[in-house]
């Protein structure tokens, strides 16, 4: 009977074994000589999420104070003024749009920030009101930055006449007060969002270390995937050329689409934006630090397969030519010579097939985040 | 020869084993329905989808909505039944039933082990296991027998054999073993796991987990039945299967391997078990020696008949690939119900297009629209489901107004490392095609070699 207890005791001690070690997040250790998973995350939080979120704050700092400049003296100065530094963040926010993990997906930054095409019927009627609260996740395509592409491009066809619903219009003042609140509205989320980061989410960013789906590689790379697909390539371009659409193109459906000639800028600053996250190169520098393309690079001399990361950056500049290609206003584009967009279109396409098939697999991600048991 | 071997396997055996492996299997039941409910699993897997990838030859299994828990409610209780031996016969057949019903409901969720689960509820309503120990026993003493015909715990033995044999000849391959994939992929993601994370990132350990993975899995039966390695065998099935439960999300797929290969010891352990849980319980029965006799009426024949066929079909539908031209890890024809577990790592992409013929205009779909994450998953890389959905848009863009929608699809997968290469041609409107057992042509060819079952 000893081999009895012998078995029961072997039985016992798995069982134990199987259940401290099935929380995958519980285990630490020490790498050294191998890729270092956390070392990655202290480098795309130091070097480029956080000074990303920090520059786009800069941004909208600006933006807030010539909006209130605006705001007590509306003028054609004031209002140039006011463009520019909303076209500054708006390019500066393509460089943290695909970051939506911990505070920012919370707090529902980008949906708040950039759905688009806004709302522009329900803008006017919520100024002639002056009923809503812009809180309201159902309210997101009345607000942010398309609401202000609206607000000071897109009132009417002159500058005089836009001018004029702020100064001599009998609702001047609430079109005055729905500006303020727009604006007010990204300066809040925004501060809340980069707080966030420079406090305590940094840490639980970097130290969720591990390979469980819910760890922040996956997940991060999980949201870049979907930011690629949906809102990048999707959202700037098939979309609007109808891609989705059986052939019915809704060239209204462009990123900034009052605005007119700053499509391509914004789909161009995203795209070296994903390219950079990819190359793991440092915020407005040159220089790179470990990222996906270092990761790829290391299992790849492990495995002697094929370049994968120079396949995937090639990909990338050749999407950046055709874009560059393109009409600078998209709006224009689809009217004239859609089949240049559908290329486009198709470019980002081959990229997919490297990010998702090719690169999910060799760094082993999980796609799907729903839990789920294997065989 | 044929003589020795029914003599074999007539032979009056104490019950014991049998009956631990029935309260053993409806505890593990019970645990892992509890588990699936718990996890919200009903919900995600079977009422939220709109659109459910369906077993071949069963498309008539539908889900029931929310009426769904209904039948999880009854393995619930099917599973309780079997675990005390209450109304046993009934337990099992709904048991089976509604297990089986559950996982027909969507292939999305195909696993090898739902698979084994399934085919031991088959098998345990032909296995008099409540004849021992059990309440049906306690209340109807007819029922009750100490012994049985060996063949009763032997038809379980065969098939954890067939399991871990058939695992065993899969893994002979050239990918597995010269080129120690998928291993090779999965391991370096693991690198946080104390002692092994370093190892794991060192290539002859891929290699090495490799090559022992094969020789476990083709010489663990063998080691099971002999009574001299036994003991040394069980170890090597709780390192095992601790190991890839540590490495893998499996579930309880390692707890039910490790509990079932109980099975192989000897009837002495199971009623030192049964003494267990007869002192824990303050359970007082003590049957008298009575022996179930095999005899030839038309119940037992008609049984061994069922089961010589069953075990035939076990041991050649494995095989059914070899019909197949190309190769199975990239087309998977006949790659389910096959003990084929952990040998491919897929990475794919797919992109559907809408074709109107009569305007020629085009436009790409939204899977989400109509798909989970998870569902999205299986799709990428498996035919049969790419031709399914093509299937349901052709009829959903029909409601839509395009009178006849062509449906092309864009796809790729990479398979072990290997770079994505297009899986379905591009040209062919899968609104021509009907599934089928027959090969798919419109597969385009694999241009690597794996060799090997």
């Amino acid at each position: 009977m000893k081999s009895l207890k012998f078995i029961f005791l072997v039985i016992i001690l798995c069982c134990v074994g199987i259940y401290s070690c099935s929380d995958d997040e519980s285990l630490n250790a020490n790498n050294t000589g191998n890729f270092d998973r956390q070392a990655m995350l202290v480098n795309w939080v130091d070097d480029l999420i956080i000074p990303a979120y920090q520059d786009f704050n800069t941004k909208v700092t600006a933006l807030k104070s010539a909006s209130n400049t605006f705001e007590s003296l509306p003028n054609q100065t004031n209002l140039n003024n006011l463009r520019q530094t909303w076209e500054d963040a708006y390019i500066t926010w393509q460089n943290v749009s695909m970051f939506n993990i911990g505070p920012a997906q919370s707090t529902f930054l980008r949906s708040f920030l950039n759905i688009y095409p806004t709302n522009a019927g329900n803008i006017d009627a919520n100024i002639s009101s002056g009923n809503y609260a812009l809180q309201d996740i159902n309210r997101n395509d009345e607000q942010g930055f398309p609401a202000l592409d609206y607000l000071l491009f897109g009132l009417a066809d002159t500058d005089t006449e836009i001018l004029e619903f702020y100064t001599t219009n009998t609702n001047a003042n609430s079109y005055l007060a729905y500006l303020t609140d727009v604006v007010n509205r990204i300066d809040t989320l925004t501060n809340e969002v980069v707080t966030e980061w420079e406090g305590d989410y940094r840490a639980t960013f970097v130290n969720s270390s591990g390979n469980a789906a819910n760890s922040s590689t996956n997940v991060l790379v999980n949201e870049y995937m979907k930011y690629y697909e949906v809102f990048f390539r999707n959202g700037k371009i098939g979309t609007p050329a109808g891609v989705f659409s059986a052939g019915m193109q809704t060239p209204e459906k462009v990123e900034a689409f009052y605005k007119k000639d700053l499509s391509k800028t914004l789909c161009l600053e995203a795209l070296d934006a994903l390219q950079n996250f990819f190359r793991g190169t440092v915020y407005n520098q040159t220089t790179t630090v470990e990222s996906l393309e270092s990761y790829l690079d290391f299992l790849n001399t492990m495995k002697e397969g094929e370049d994968l990361s120079l396949l995937i950056n090639n990909q990338f500049n050749t999407s950046r030519d055709l874009i560059s290609a393109l009409n600078s206003n998209f709006f224009e584009q689809i009217n004239t010579n859609n089949i240049q967009m559908l290329e486009v279109f198709e470019a980002l396409q081959d990229n997919v097939v490297f990010l998702k098939s090719d690169m999910m697999s060799a760094l082993n991600i999980n796609i799907a985040f729903e839990s789920n048991d294997g065989d | 020869m044929f003589k020795t071997i029914t003599t074999y396997l007539k032979h009056p055996v104490k019950a014991a084993p049998l009956a631990v492996f029935r309260i053993i299997f409806g505890c593990l039941m019970l645990f892992s329905t509890l588990r699936f409910l718990s996890q919200n699993w009903v919900e995600t897997y079977y009422i939220n989808p709109t659109f459910h990838f369906k077993y071949f030859g069963f498309e008539f299994v539908k889900d029931f909505g929310a009426y769904t828990y209904i039948l999880y409610a009854i393995t619930l209780l099917a599973s309780l039944g079997i675990l005390l031996g209450y109304k046993y016969r009934l337990s099992t057949i709904l048991f089976f039933l509604s297990f089986t019903y559950c996982e027909l409901i969507d292939k999305t969720y195909y696993l090898n082990h739902y698979y084994f689960v399934s085919i031991i509820g088959f098998l345990l309503i032909f296995l008099p296991a409540h004849c021992f120990f059990s309440l049906d026993a306690k209340k109807q003493p007819k029922l009750a027998f100490t012994h049985l015909p060996r063949y009763n715990i032997f038809v379980i033995q065969l098939m954890l054999f067939i399991v871990y044999f058939y695992a065993g000849l899969a893994k002979i391959n050239s990918d597995w073993l010269l080129r120690a994939m998928p291993l090779q992929v999965w391991l370096p993601s693991l690198y946080d796991l104390p002692l092994l994370g370093d190892l794991f990132q060192k290539q002859w350990m891929h290699y090495l987990m490799s090559w022992s993975g094969m020789l476990y899995d083709l010489c663990i039966p063998f080691l099971l039945f002999y009574k001299r390695t036994r003991l040394f065998a069980f170890i090597m099935v709780v390192v095992f299967h601790v190991l890839t439960r540590i490495l893998f999300p499996i579930g309880i797929f390692p707890y039910v391997m490790i509990l079932s290969t109980l099975i192989f010891f000897d009837a002495a352990f199971h009623e030192k078990i049964i003494s267990i849980l007869r002192r824990l319980f303050r359970i007082k029965d003590k049957p008298k020696k009575v022996s179930l006799e095999w005899i030839p009426n038309l119940k037992n024949t008609i049984i061994t008949g069922l089961l010589v066929v069953f075990f035939t079909f076990q041991f050649l539908f494995p095989f059914r690939y070899l019909l197949y031209p190309d190769e199975l890890f990239w087309t998977e024809e006949g790659y389910r119900y096959s003990w084929r577990v952990m040998l491919i790592e897929k990475g794919g992409y797919v992109q559907y297009k809408i074709v109107n013929p009569e305007t020629k205009n085009w436009f790409y779909v939204d899977h989400s629209e109509f798909l989970t994450e998870y569902q999205e998953k299986q799709l990428r890389t498996q035919a049969d489901f790419i031709l399914q959905f093509a299937t349901f848009l052709e009829g959903h863009f029909r409601t839509k107004g395009i009178k006849n929608p062509e449906v092309y699809v864009d796809s790729y997968i990479s398979l072990n490392g290997r770079l994505s290469q297009r899986f379905i041609d591009p040209n062919i409107d899968l609104t021509k095609i009907k599934d089928s057992w027959k090969h798919k042509d419109w597969i385009l060819p694999f241009n690597d070699n794996i060799y090997g079952f």
